[in-house]
């Protein structure tokens, strides 16, 4: 089923073309990676899913009821506005004890419960936020550079969790990330995106078109394969 | 009992308190104090122009105040120097006011009513009116207080979840202009944001939860109402700039206690 279904979306800033004639559908447990230089309208494209983008013309169409787990890119909070985490989790969204519990475990975010959210790390503030777009129990994940800041293991780590989390919950992903050899092969495809789609599909085929080394060169294969999502089970996403 | 202008005072007093109060969480935590500000000195225009041409003064300061609010809001959008948009609308706006009192001449206005409040004059009227205000505020605030919350911690947050942060921004606008309406007969214009921030403020380094916050700067903000009008009556002082006074000192015991303590802790 599908969840997103984007047609021929054009997005302007004042004379600024940011998107031309994007069209992208998402469909039900799929994990999407798009990838792109800055700049290039990646935010611009999950700012016109929530809603927030000025759409010049085209269309975003959600599924009805559709629930978004959001994770942005980063979080400022300012010094006074006291909030714990535990608090911050539930502000302003329904959460029922199950759900609670099962995105708390899945993330690994217990021990922090306590902690204001002004003091976290980092790694600690991007637990905190996917947690958070867990217990939502979303449809669809809109994960936007999620992993900013952290160092390379807390990279892996961070993706596999993601991969996890679709296991576990079979909600949609679609991510927006710089980390190109970590995230392309965890995903079932890539979006190369530039303003307009570059080019797209499977992971693999996207790393060794032309269009995507013109446009961050062809030296990332040599780290491609650090983490690879292995496949035990199927998704029966293209019917 | 409503009589006695003391009474009347202090339940204008602690109205305008205790809505200021919890709205001036939200102004500190989205850092929009000069916004306030410049809000506030919109009120001045406003009430000018109602001396002017006759009609409500507590209309003409609402009007002006929402008016900035709004216009502010939509040019922030398409302006990278807001603060100094501020300043120059702001300035401008009080300038503008004073300038028209002065062509006033028939009556004698005095105008310091209007800088710093004179609630010892509150009539029944003006009573009515601060509460009628101070319970839309309260009602707006506690309605959608969580998604305020969310919409100050992350607006994408928020639309994410379904909210319009414009319509929740639009609810932090209307208040503050209601408040600083209301708020002129009791601290005036000058002083206004003082309510809304210093309790806020002083709230803020004893508590860990943003209800305790609201909840705190309540409290804080009323007594501050309630004893400044008190060192006003005592010491023969002016009573919107004693109150303010009193609230700045619960800001400095507060800060002090709560960085003693956090010293404590650490040794």
């Amino acid at each position: 089923m599908t969840l997103i279904e984007i047609t021929n979306l054009n997005v302007r800033y004042g004379s600024k073309p940011v998107l031309q004639n994007m069209n992208l559908s998402l469909a039900d447990g799929e994990i999407v990676t798009i990838v792109g230089p800055n700049g290039s309208g990646k935010t611009t494209l999950f700012k016109a899913i929530i809603g927030t983008a000025p759409i010049s013309t085209g269309k975003v169409k959600l599924r009805s009821n559709l629930k978004i787990g959001y994770v942005p890119q980063q979080l400022i909070i300012d010094q006074s506005l006291p909030i714990t985490v535990e608090r911050f989790l539930k502000v302003a969204q329904k959460t029922n004890a199950n759900a609670l519990e099962k995105a708390l475990n899945l993330v690994g975010v217990e021990d922090i419960l306590k902690f204001q959210m002004s003091n976290l790390s980092g790694g600690e503030l991007q637990r905190v936020l996917l947690a958070r777009a867990l217990i939502g129990e979303p449809d669809v994940l809109l994960l936007d550079e999620a992993t900013r800041g952290l160092d390379q293991p807390g990279v892996a780590t961070f993706y596999r969790k993601v991969d996890d989390i679709r296991k576990n919950t079979d909600c949609a992903v679609l991510m927006i990330s710089h980390d190109l050899h970590v995230v392309m092969s965890a995903s079932d495809r890539v979006i190369c995106l530039n303003g307009h789609i570059c080019c797209e599909g499977a992971p693999d085929s996207v790393a060794s078109s032309p269009e995507y080394k013109a446009l961050f060169g062809s030296d990332v294969d040599g780290t491609f394969a650090l983490y690879r999502h292995h496949h035990d089970h199927s998704h029966h996403s293209d019917n | 009992m409503l009589d006695d202008f003391m009474t009347r005072a202090a339940l204008a007093g602690i109205g305008v308190s205790l809505a200021a109060a919890p709205l001036g969480c939200f102004v500190v935590w989205r850092r929009m104090a000069y916004f306030g500000e410049a809000t506030a000195h919109a009120a001045l225009l406003g009430v000018a122009l109602s001396l002017a041409f006759e009609f409500s003064v507590l209309a003409g300061a609402v009007l002006a105040s929402l008016l900035m609010a709004i216009s502010v809001t939509l040019m922030a959008g398409r302006s990278l120097f807001l603060d100094t948009l501020l300043g120059v609308a702001g300035h401008t706006s009080i300038a503008a006011g004073l300038v028209i009192v002065s062509f006033l001449s028939g009556v004698r206005i005095d105008l310091m009513a209007y800088l710093i409040g004179d609630i010892l004059a509150v009539s029944h009227m003006d009573l009515l009116l601060i509460w009628m205000g101070v319970v839309i505020i309260l009602a707006l605030i506690i309605w959608r207080w969580s998604p305020l919350l969310l919409v100050t911690l992350n607006e994408d947050l928020a639309s994410a979840n379904g909210f319009n942060s414009k319509r929740e921004n639009f609810i932090i606008t209307i208040s503050l202009a209601i408040v600083v309406a209301v708020g002129i007969k009791v601290v005036g214009v000058l002083l206004i944001i003082a309510l809304l921030i210093i309790p806020a403020a002083s709230a803020r380094s004893i508590v860990t939860t943003p209800e305790a916050m609201g909840f705190f700067a309540a409290l804080i903000g009323a007594s501050s109402a309630l004893f400044g009008l008190n060192a006003a009556y005592i010491f023969d002082t002016p009573t919107g700039p004693s109150i303010v006074c009193v609230a700045s000192l619960f800001f400095i015991v507060l800060s002090l206690i709560s960085s003693f303590l956090k010293r404590k802790k650490h040794n």
